[in-house]
């Protein structure tokens, strides 16, 4: 049996970390404090900064909903339909406090709108994009957090 | 009164909407040609063509000015191209009211028209890593009613609004359609017809999202001193009071398309108002009037959803308020401030550049008094209210 290889989705290489806790990898600018998720290519987003040097910093891995949705019809490509027919996904905009930022993912399979709710907690995960020849394609996702007495 | 910075509407035409699968070229220049004959006046007195670029249509779509002035005849006329996504048309409108407001130019034709292609709008083809418009389709797989979807879901577990609610915005607005003779969707639907059909983006069905239509619009613009020497015994024109292509302020805190995440609130706080509300808000201060003295507004129904943030976001009513104005029948034909009476996207689908200069056509044939079957009694001003996608701001008050 071959190994498979598992590395970023394209355009997604070092957007996360698996190590030693699922992250989200960001930018703090030097200058004025603020974070950045895309990394930012042109310097610092306030315009009152004009900073040019960031820290990477690891974004908080939990944060509350901000909105949800299921994509019941199949996105065009560069998606890549990761079966044969497309299943339904959630996709969640969660914001992450301590950053001041919300964050668009893909919510990880078998939860739909229902079992979300404005507010509700999350956690970040890394999970599988899609799979092709021996390669697993990563990519950030949002879970909810498990509540007390129920299994995540 | 005529403010300083007023610019006359002086002719307005449309191709009608559709999907005809014809050259994007044919519906601006038939357009083009009906606002020439409305303003009464030769395609040669034109000295700036203005045009909104399409970007599916290839390289005659990226210089639509020139595109739409060779296929009228070369006059030598001046020209200039826009691209700002849905805004393009009032991007193009803003450098014919800046020209003509400069003295540069007298007799401005504003134009633009799409041929699109079937189902969701998708970015061009190839690998593009460093194109967040490719990023968001690849690594969520968020298309554009995704975007719809999680605004209207936010509207249901922050104010309670309802199925029900967004469908009577899908009715409402298909009813105004039906004596509208460009529109492409003229039918009547029922609430039920609307959560009947297939769920697209949950809340939002397919009956709640706009289509992608062809179809074109024009405007002839002019200075006040032209329309006044022109217009002779016909009465004083619709005027341009107010053009707002306003950006966002830093902090963007509403995620929005194409990006994948919001700019940080920790070191500068958010701004009072969001972006899309500071969109009509530099509209109005440049016109000098306020939401309380508008007769009717047109807005960018993406989705039913959307158009009742905009009713929050154009100042109709407070934040949260927007289902009961819409209950209450206010929104509609005979209501206290119609909004889409034209029938908006909802009974037009999308053609991308030509959209928001068929918004500045419906307030124009309204504030005139010949919207035949959907007329807004005694109207005399207007707003236009729109978004583009990568942050372009985009309104228009238009008054008699």
């Amino acid at each position: 049996m071959t190994t498979r290889t598992q590395a970023p989705a394209l355009g997604a290489e070092g957007w996360f970390t698996a190590d030693p806790e699922p992250a989200l990898l960001g930018q703090q600018c030097s200058t004025c404090g603020t974070f950045v998720f895309p990394k930012a290519n042109y310097g610092c987003p306030n315009p009152a900064c004009g900073g040019t040097e960031f820290d990477e910093v690891r974004l908080s891995r939990f944060g509350t909903v901000w909105s949800y949705t299921d994509a019941c019809y199949q996105p065009p490509a560069p998606y890549v339909t990761p079966a044969d027919e497309h299943v339904p996904f959630c996709i969640a905009a969660v914001e992450l406090a301590d950053e001041g930022l919300v964050i668009m993912g893909q919510v990880v399979a078998g939860v739909t709108v229902a079992d979300l709710k404005v507010g509700q907690r999350m956690e970040l995960v890394i999970d599988v994009l899609f799979r092709d020849d021996g390669t697993d394609h990563l990519v950030w996702k949002w879970k909810p957090v498990a509540t007390e007495g129920e299994v995540a | 009164m005529a403010g300083q910075h007023d610019v006359a509407v002086l002719g307005v035409g449309m191709h009608p909407w559709g999907k005809w699968g014809r050259n994007f070229v044919e519906y601006g220049v038939a357009a083009a040609q009906d606002a020439l004959r409305d303003a009464g006046i030769a395609w040669s007195d034109v000295d700036f063509v203005s045009g909104a670029d399409t970007m599916r249509n290839g390289y005659p779509g990226y210089v639509s000015g020139a595109t739409f002035a060779q296929a009228l005849g070369w006059t030598g006329a001046r020209v200039a191209s826009s691209y700002a996504a849905c805004a393009s048309g009032v991007t193009a409108l803003e450098a014919a009211r800046t020209r003509i407001l400069a003295g540069l130019a007298d007799v401005a034709l504003v134009v633009g028209a799409d041929t699109t292609p079937k189902g969701f709008l998708a970015p061009n083809a190839g690998d593009r890593p460093t194109d967040p418009d490719w990023l968001r389709f690849r690594l969520v797989g968020a298309t554009n009613p995704t975007y719809f979807a999680l605004a209207a879901r936010r509207r249901m577990d922050l104010y309670g609004a309802t199925s029900e609610d967004f469908a009577k915005v899908k009715v409402k607005n298909a009813k105004n359609g039906l004596a509208n003779p460009n529109a492409r969707f003229q039918k009547e639907v029922s609430v039920d017809d609307v959560l009947a059909s297939p769920m697209v983006a949950d809340p939002l069905h397919l009956l709640e999202i706009c289509a992608t239509s062809d179809g074109g619009a024009a405007v002839i613009l002019t200075s006040m001193d032209f329309a006044r020497r022109h217009a002779g015994s016909a009465g004083p024109p619709v005027r341009v009071a107010g053009v707002s292509t306003v950006t966002p302020t830093y902090p963007n805190t509403i995620i929005d398309l194409p990006d994948m995440a919001t700019d940080s609130t920790a070191v500068v706080a958010r701004d009072e108002r969001t972006f899309k509300q500071s969109i009509a808000h530099a509209a109005y201060e440049e016109a000098g009037i306020g939401p309380d003295d508008l007769s009717l507004a047109e807005v960018y129904d993406l989705s039913t959803a959307l158009e009742l943030d905009w009713y929050e976001d154009i100042g109709l009513c407070k934040q949260g308020e927007a289902e009961r104005l819409l209950n209450d029948g206010d929104t509609q034909l005979g209501g206290r401030i119609p909004v889409n009476p034209s029938g908006g996207l909802a009974c037009f689908g999308e053609a991308v550049p030509a959209q928001a200069i068929a918004q500045i056509c419906e307030v124009t044939w309204q504030l005139r008094g010949q919207a035949t079957g959907r007329q807004v009694e005694g109207a005399t001003s207007g707003i236009t209210a729109n978004q583009g996608l990568f942050g372009h701001g985009s309104s228009v008050i238009l008054v008699k």
